[in-house]
């Protein structure tokens, strides 16, 4: 079963071009990298496919479904994402990891409960009256990451969660996105440039290029045995990122 | 200094006595001024969070029109309401000219474009990936954009201080539509301006110096929502 298909997806930033017909199937329950150097359309790829923003040509398939104006908010709503700079709003951590559960209109009993939970299981537990503003780089990262854990994704999307962190917290963090995808059966999108996060974390990985898909496949053979120049190129450190 | 002195004794015994004239008058000041703000911000609020939030042809016109109607000189206000609710004015059947009803119109028109620009750059002063984060958490575009108003609320409270610090202090709008009648329109304002006019300066010396406290009670009510605040969700 595919969790998330794009089908040649194409996006422009005015007369810059920053996906070329990328097509590329995540398998339902897997983590999945996706690698490239800086540019080369990954975030943008991710918010495509967490349906934020509409592709200029191509679509974006959820469990084979596509977005129609009528199910776009059902959809999006099977899923979460966590950006590279965690945005937390003006609130307490609590307040915070509440947020999605509160949209969605769920009781008040509920909402609390969850919370606690995707706080206890990113190691927040003693966080939930603190302000989300006065929090460290890590600490607001993990917040967000519980915001997201809270409303229990079938697919989760993740934004380089980890790049401008240390390695603490680094860690903390991919511990909580294997036990999503391993007790939640969540599927995982992470877009990430350390490959060597992507060979710990994920099982398949596409790997993307000035815009354009290179490469995709299990993320071992993608690392190891490259089948494209690009990729090779990547992976040995030749390109620049 | 003389009779500065002696005028600032007397306007203590005047707000030590609770003199009726005194207090009747800061009472309308404060109806007029504040039924105007909440006007204000119930049409500006929404008209700015809308300019501000959505992306349309014509939207650098509005806030162009917005950021001049901040800067309507009162007296011109005054002086529209007056001739629309003059006798032979269009709305003249009203019979609202001179009545704190036509006061509260002439206000509520200096506060709305005030607060609503001052929405607009509250908003636009909001991390744009405010909206999307929300978007991402499965808001709909409405909750987002009330997000994007949670976040800006202390800005938006200052553009409520702001609308009420306009209005209290203006004194043309109100003197032309109100006629400044002694225990009907007369406001803190127009007072000062009458009895500085007539050289009484205790009552002019006490209503200014209630004039302050309420600017200081404002603003001070202000800052302690912007202080204490923080982490309330």
């Amino acid at each position: 079963m595919i969790a998330v298909a794009a089908r040649g997806i194409t996006y422009a930033y005015g007369d810059r071009v920053a996906l070329r017909e990328v097509s590329l199937e995540v398998p339902r329950g897997e983590i999945f990298a996706l690698l490239g150097p800086n540019g080369a359309g990954k975030s943008t790829l991710l918010r495509l496919m967490a349906l934020l923003d509409v592709p200029a040509a191509g679509e974006i398939r959820i469990a084979g479904e596509a977005p129609t104006p009528a199910t776009r908010l059902a959809l999006r709503r099977r899923a979460a994402l966590v950006f590279q700079r965690p945005l937390l709003f003006r609130a307490s951590v609590l307040a915070n990891v509440a947020y999605g559960l509160r949209v969605r209109g769920l009781r008040r009993r509920e909402i609390e409960e969850r919370s606690r939970w995707a706080l206890d299981l990113c190691g927040l537990r003693g966080f939930e009256r603190r302000s989300a503003r006065q929090l460290s780089g890590g600490e607001a990262q993990l917040v967000s990451l519980a915001r997201a854990v809270a409303l229990r994704p079938e697919i989760l999307y993740l934004d380089e969660p980890t790049t401008d962190l240390d390695l603490a917290h680094a860690a903390q963090i991919e511990q909580v996105i294997r036990r999503c995808n391993q007790e939640l059966g969540a599927t995982v999108v992470l877009v990430t440039h350390n490959f060597f996060q992507a060979r710990r974390l994920a099982a398949a990985a596409a790997l993307l290029h000035e815009g354009e898909l290179a490469e995709t496949g299990p993320c071992a053979t993608l690392l190891e045995s490259p089948r494209d120049p690009r990729t090779a190129a990547f992976v040995s450190g030749e390109t620049i990122y | 200094m003389q009779d500065i002195l002696s005028g600032f004794a007397q306007a203590a015994r005047l707000l030590v006595s609770g003199d009726a004239q005194v207090w009747s008058i800061v009472a309308l000041s404060l109806f007029v001024s504040g039924i105007s703000t909440v006007i204000g911000c119930a049409i500006g609020i929404p008209v700015g969070a809308a300019v501000g939030l959505r992306r349309f042809a014509g939207r650098r016109l509005a806030i162009t029109t917005l950021n001049v109607g901040m800067a309507l000189p009162p007296v011109v206000v005054g002086l529209l309401v007056y001739l629309f609710l003059s006798r032979r004015g269009p709305l003249g059947f009203l019979a609202l000219l001179f009545t704190p009803t036509a006061m509260i119109i002439a206000q509520t028109i200096l506060a709305a474009p005030l607060v609503a620009a001052l929405t607009v750059a509250a908003v636009n002063g909001v991390d744009p990936a405010v909206r999307l984060t929300a978007l991402s958490l499965g808001a709909t575009d409405r909750q987002a954009a009330r997000r994007v108003l949670a976040e800006a609320r202390f800005a938006l409270a200052a553009a409520v201080v702001a609308g009420f610090g306009a209005v209290i202090s203006e004194v043309g709008a109100v003197m032309i539509v109100g006629g400044n009648i002694a225990g009907h329109t007369r406001v803190m304002t127009t007072a000062i301006m009458l009895e500085t006019s007539k050289g009484d300066f205790a009552l002019a010396i006490a209503l200014g110096i209630i004039l302050l406290l309420v600017a200081f009670a404002v603003n001070l009510g202000l800052s302690y929502l912007q202080q204490g605040r923080e982490a309330s969700p």
